[in-house]
């Protein structure tokens, strides 16, 4: 209740105020009843993935190869485009030809968009561009047990900033090592 | 008044904030980086209209100035204009203390007076009258009783009368939102899903994440959010029941799952979902047998689905004529997608308003991505508002007022225009980034 005396208090101080700044007031970080987290046991046991759930636990990030090429993860592409081009086509050959080489060696693709236009329809642009580069791979070697693709659309740009420059760097396709399979896996249909 | 839901009225400090900056009304238009309303030009003679300050009844009260959180209310909408309280000639408090040519004098063609008390019981009552100054009639009267936590959603129980007395469509004051909240710098950011009210006020945390959250979407009956979480570091869809935080994964299958959308009998969920190669099409998900039907079969990008009110139908976003354009199709098997939007080379995102008038969209308008809505009937296009980045438009359930997201200065916030595109409003975050909002339905 002294919270909601000293919120007129402040109301007041702020009506008299001519030009207000945000974040001109230290803020807190707001209390919640938390849900339940991101790894509760509801969240896989309910799911109606039939066809082959999620199961993200199994995707363990690994550092990959390093050298030359390799240690380039990035692709980059035009604006409303996913076609792989300059020195995109050297990147993908290069992780396609250690993909051929070393078949328990398993990526996943990660497709990006800038922040221009519609998000869930930006998630399909940055799958189209996973997928580009899915196929590239596919056609020079690597095998489809190896790669899996996720699109997060605009939602995670890698640099901040609302211009071209920015732009430019978000349109991408990372290219992310994760754990090998055991020696001796089926290089089966993945279930991402 | 019903209690508010969530017990947490905690950011007490952001909503004074935002009811401070919106009643101190800037100048139409001038400042941007600034928190004010936005009057854009052209707007119709607001209705004057004097809000005078309710009796308080201390400590039960717990000091809100009811009186306020109408005038932001009725000022927000664009159709009011609330008559300064400097100006006021007297403070009545009951509808036969208001001398009605007195009030006219001032400018006033409506007067609201009222005054609150605490009953024996511990609870508050607001009572309040709306007057006619012009004729001394009394339009309104009524009651509304509640606990002190609940005293804000009376007061816009109370902008819902005056506003539904006045103009005749119903008020969507005691509504709330969803948005998303983004903070921290790329690539370190954290995602939010919040509720809030409709104003901004008592924000409550649906889930915290550190990857992204997007596309809230209500059920018809207000009690759960579906959205899209990439937690498990592929994007699933989820239903959250609000008031408990349980919480379901109702799709993770291999590829993209996304933009759910509640049919409206809220038994079946659209949503789009992709495959291991990648064809984003959409569903319809049936949440009782968990049958799953594909409505749309194309190698293009068909995405972000939106009931018609009829559940007949869904309107979707699919660039199968080379860039995205806006299609109807029936849920019915073998039907045919009609395409819906002809004009220019970017429509997306879909909403039907309540009564099927109107359908919102984000449009590419010369190079700027702006909120439009057409004329079901005509096909008529109407932009509405004018920013660079504006996107995910949602209608509030009197079909009045679209919120939507804007990026203007460096910050992405939210808005609100009505649906003349006359008045707008904006809310800011006071940190990080706010977008992807979703207005809620009318309460029970």
């Amino acid at each position: 209740m002294s919270e909601q005396v000293s919120m007129r208090r402040m109301m007041m101080v702020l009506l008299v105020a001519a030009a207000l700044s945000l974040g001109a007031c230290a803020s807190k970080k707001p209390k919640f009843v938390p849900a339940p987290g991101p790894n509760a046991a509801d969240t896989g046991a309910q799911g109606s993935g039939a066809n082959g759930a999620n199961a993200g636990g199994a995707d363990e990030e690994a550092e990959g190869p390093q050298g030359g090429m390799l240690a380039t993860r990035l692709v980059y592409f035009d604006f409303d485009s996913s076609e792989i081009k300059g020195q995109g086509t050297d990147v993908v050959g290069a992780h396609a030809k250690y993909l051929a080489s070393h078949g328990s060696a398993r990526v996943r693709l990660e497709g990006h968009t800038d922040e221009r236009g519609s998000r869930e329809y930006n998630i399909g642009l940055g799958e189209r561009r996973a997928q580009a580069v899915r196929r590239a791979l596919l056609l020079q070697g690597a095998s489809e047990g190896q790669i899996s693709t996720v699109s997060y659309g605009e939602e995670r740009p890698a640099v901040p900033g609302h211009d071209e420059a920015a732009w430019a760097k978000n349109r991408r396709v990372e290219i992310v090592y994760l754990t090998p399979m055991p020696a001796g896996a089926p290089a089966a249909a993945p279930k991402q | 008044m019903q209690p508010t839901r969530e017990s947490h009225s905690h950011s007490w400090h952001r909503s004074a904030r935002l009811l401070a900056l919106a009643l101190s009304l800037g100048a139409a238009a001038a400042a941007r980086a600034d928190l004010k309303i936005e009057i854009t030009s052209g707007v119709r003679d607001p209705v004057p209209i004097a809000i005078v300050p309710f009796a308080p009844s201390a400590p039960a009260d717990g000091g809100l100035d009811v009186a306020g959180v109408v005038q932001h209310d009725l000022e927000g909408s664009g159709r009011f204009k609330g008559l300064p309280r400097e100006r006021m000639p007297a403070t009545p408090t009951q509808a036969d203390q208001v001398v009605g040519a007195a009030w006219k004098g001032a400018g006033s063609d409506y007067v609201v007076v009222g005054r609150l008390s605490t009953l024996a019981n511990g609870s508050v009552a607001v009572d309040f009258d709306l007057v006619n100054a012009l004729t001394g009639a009394k339009l309104a009267t009524q009651r509304f009783v509640g606990s002190t936590s609940a005293l804000r959603n009376a007061a816009h129980r109370v902008s819902d009368v005056i506003y539904q007395k006045i103009t005749g469509v119903r008020g969507a004051f005691a509504t709330r939102i969803a948005y998303v909240e983004v903070d921290g710098t790329p690539p370190n950011q954290r995602y939010r899903l919040i509720v809030a009210d409709a104003d901004g006020a008592n924000q409550h945390l649906v889930l915290e994440s550190q990857r992204p959250l997007m596309s809230p979407a209500w059920s018809p009956d207000g009690l759960w959010l579906a959205y899209v979480s990439f937690e498990t570091k592929h994007s699933a869809v989820y239903v959250q029941l609000v008031r408990t935080g349980e919480r379901r994964q109702v799709s993770a299958r291999a590829g993209v799952n996304g933009a759910p959308a509640w049919s409206p009998d809220g038994h079946k969920l659209a949503l789009t979902l992709a495959g291991t190669n990648g064809n984003l099409d959409i569903y319809v998900l049936d949440l009782d047998t968990q049958t799953l039907s594909k409505l749309t079969d194309d190698p293009a990008i068909d995405t972000e689905p939106a009931w018609a009110a009829d559940g007949r139908s869904v309107y979707f976003t699919s660039d199968r004529a080379g860039s995205p354009q806006i299609y109807q199709i029936g849920v019915q098997p073998g039907a045919r997608p009609k395409r819906i939007t002809f004009g220019g080379t970017y429509n997306a995102r879909p909403r039907m308003s309540p009564d099927g008038s109107l359908l919102a969209m984000v449009t590419l308008d010369g190079s700027n991505y702006r909120i439009a809505v057409q004329d079901t009937a005509s096909g008529a296009v109407r932009i509405l508002s004018h920013g660079r980045l504006d996107e995910s438009p949602s209608f509030a359930p009197n079909g009045a007022t679209l919120i939507y997201s804007e990026r203007d200065g460096n910050r992405g916030a939210l808005a609100t225009v009505s649906t003349d595109g006359l008045t707008g409003l904006r809310l800011n975050a006071t940190e990080g980034e706010v977008q992807d909002p979703a207005w809620g339905p009318f309460g029970p």
